[in-house]
């Protein structure tokens, strides 16, 4: 398994400290202890403080966590409540399960 | 921000406030423009010009109204869109530079996105808040938001959030326009126009006999007076123009100012002095009845008064026309040379009719004549309806008689009696309608004319011989025989009868006369002879008179004699 090699680094855009975002981040640490323990790099941006931000990353929805290593890019909106998404999406798991 | 709010309640009437987009001829059909500070739905189909009306919206207010915008491009990319719209003269990256406009293309890929649970659109509302604080933005467009729901499927919070979008940019107090695709029994296939409630445009783009025409309807606009009607519009080097530039009201002025049609004897069936300047005629007739040698003439008096004239010639060449008129005495090409006339020729087939509309607009506002001939008006039934034609013309009338320039038709009325009265259904529009009838007897053919009618002046109600000459175009009384109108040689022939009929009656005059002197003649010598008469009897009976008295004296004096002769003896 290479993947096992790479770092997954991670971005969680927010828009203030709502118990969205909250939900959000908790449940993302959850997955990533439980999965990606020492493997993962995570940045929480608030735009409500760089609003600057959300045009490079082409958000628009939030919460939004945005996987940009390793390919391909992915963008997983809301509270990240449904864990077998989440790992789909972040491709720590097969889709074909 | 608080500045602007307290200018746009400057207005005396509380009357909404409203938001000039420089749009030709939308600011007039809206009287003032889109609601200002509220949000506005174009929708349409694909390719009807929802974008460019959008981003003309945005240029022009930034250029002309010093209001920047934001757009916020969900389709197209933000490089796409410069260059899409270059071709109109908008130079977006110059914009951007000077900060007056702001583009920003919001990328949504549906198999990058997985959705989990609960999120709102905040990242939407925070960018387009960044954007809109950025330059200070009074303008915003979303072209076109649908997209969202390509890429979400979450639609309850959606449509949430959505509905909080709308909400959140009317308390920005900008002015935003949202675009959507038209929808299947729907204004837009998402149903936007639920939550846009203030005003909703609707873009059409028809084809009919492989002619283009796009529409632009105004379904609904809350608070305001608008235009009802669908209007046609036009996309080209200048930008989008909404046509009529005038056509809502009927307050244009008017002028008592009379002016000769060409043909003095027609002025005399129109009280004497002609038309009304600024009014519109209409000329009808059949084929080969003298409607362009009457427009010619009218063109030709109108030059003669050392005012301008345009003619649209839709069937012959200029040449053909000034060929023609020649033979009648008519001679145009002086007055092309003196810069007085103008021909535009053209196919009806050439182009759409609002296309027509708009060359006929800047031919006029260039050469600024004081009468106008469009010869004829029934070849543009080939580009488009009846109805569309009407409403052309409709619109052309009303645009001339706000610039007070009279205006002449002509149209080809079919062989039949009923067609006469719906010739393009202009007959109600003008203000002075000649029909020209063929009217056939006797194995020929000759021309009537009468004035249909002619608004506020006193008409001859007679239907006159129209005849044409090699020295122009004239009237001539009808005979009214006992087998009705006599035209042509009927009516030579009528005329002839009626010198006869003079000779033999001078002629049975004289005779007469010359009886009555016989009469006389007789009469007298009658009367001398009795005179004759008379004095042969005074003269007897004088003589009988004389000889008693001589009688009487002889016998005086013969007794005398005697007594004497006894006394002497």
């Amino acid at each position: 398994m290479k993947t096992k090699e790479e770092t997954w680094e991670l971005r969680l855009y927010i828009a203030g400290n709502t118990p969205k975002s909250q939900t959000a981040l908790s449940n993302l640490k959850r997955y990533c202890e439980e999965h990606l323990k020492g493997k993962y790099i995570i940045e929480v941006i608030d735009l409500l403080v760089k609003p600057q931000l959300a045009e490079g990353d082409q958000i628009f929805a939030v919460p939004t966590l945005v996987k940009k290593v390793p390919e391909p890019i992915r963008k997983i909106i809301g509270d990240l409540s449904n864990e077998e998404k989440v790992l789909v999406g972040l491709n720590i798991r097969p889709a074909s399960k | 921000m608080s500045s602007t709010t307290s200018n746009k309640h400057n207005t005396p009437l509380k009357s909404l406030p409203k938001s000039l987009t420089g749009i030709i001829g939308l600011d007039e059909i809206t009287t003032g423009g889109l609601p200002a500070g509220r949000p506005t739905l174009i929708c349409g189909g694909a390719g009807s010009g929802k974008t460019l009306f959008s981003i003309e919206f945005i240029v022009r207010g930034a250029m002309d109204y010093n209001e920047p915008g934001v757009f916020m491009a969900f389709e197209e990319k933000t490089e796409e869109l410069t260059q899409n719209v270059t071709s109109l003269g908008f130079d977006l990256d110059q914009l951007q530079k000077e900060k007056l406009i702001k583009l920003d293309h919001v990328h949504i890929e549906r198999s990058e996105i997985e959705e989990t649970g609960e999120y709102d659109l905040d990242g939407l509302f925070i960018r387009l808040g960044y954007a809109i604080d950025s330059i200070g933005a009074k303008r915003v467009v979303l072209d076109t938001i649908e997209n969202l729901f390509a890429g979400l499927t979450n639609q309850g919070i959606l449509r949430a959030e959505l509905k909080r979008l709308f909400e959140w940019l009317k308390e920005k107090k900008v002015t935003t326009i949202i675009t959507g695709e038209k929808g299947e029994g729907m204004l837009t296939r998402h149903g936007l126009e639920e939550y846009v409630s203030d005003c909703v445009i609707l873009l059409d783009h028809r084809i009919n006999n492989q002619i283009s025409t796009r529409l632009l309807r105004i379904v609904k606009y809350r608070g305001s007076v608008h235009g009802t009607n669908e209007y046609p519009f036009l996309i080209n080097e200048k930008g989008i123009s909404v046509l009529p530039v005038t056509s809502l009201t009927l307050d244009h002025p008017v002028s008592s100012e009379r002016i000769s049609s060409g043909i003095p004897t027609l002025d005399k069936m129109l009280d004497g002095q002609g038309f009304f300047r600024g009014s519109s005629i209409l000329v009808s007739g059949t084929a080969g009845t003298g409607k362009t040698s009457i427009a010619a003439s009218f063109a030709d008096a109108s030059c003669q008064r050392n005012e301008r004239c345009i003619y649209f010639a839709f069937e012959e060449s200029p040449q053909q026309i000034i060929r023609n008129m020649r033979s009648i005495g008519l001679d145009l090409q002086k007055h092309i040379d003196s810069g007085l006339l103008k021909f535009q020729a053209s196919r009806p087939t050439l182009n759409g009719l609002e296309m027509h509309l708009v060359s006929i607009h800047n031919q006029i506002k260039e050469f600024k004549p004081a009468a106008v001939v469009l010869d004829p008006i029934t070849n543009l039934i080939t580009v488009g309806s009846v109805s569309d034609v009407k409403s052309m013309l409709m619109r052309l009338i009303d645009f001339l008689q706000a610039e007070q320039i009279t205006v002449l038709f002509t149209a080809l009325s079919l062989n039949n009696v009923v067609n006469e009265q719906t010739d393009e259904g202009v007959s109600s529009l003008v203000d002075a309608w000649l029909l020209v009838r063929d009217i056939e007897s006797n194995g020929e053919r000759n021309r009537g004319m009468y004035v249909m009618k002619s608004r506020g002046m006193k008409h001859s109600n007679q239907v006159r011989e129209f005849v044409i000459t090699d020295k122009g175009l004239n009237m001539i009384d009808v005979y009214l025989g006992p087998e009705g109108v006599l035209t042509g040689s009927a009516r030579e022939t009528q005329q002839l009868q009626e010198e006869t009929g003079v000779v033999l009656r001078e002629h049975a005059v004289s005779r007469k006369n010359r009886e009555i002197e016989r009469k006389r003649l007789v009469l007298e010598s009658k009367i001398a002879g009795l005179k004759e008469e008379f004095e042969s009897v005074q003269d007897e009976l004088n003589k009988t008179y004389i000889e008693d008295e001589l009688r009487k004296e002889v016998l005086d004096k013969n007794r005398e004699q005697i007594t004497r002769n006894r006394h002497n003896e």
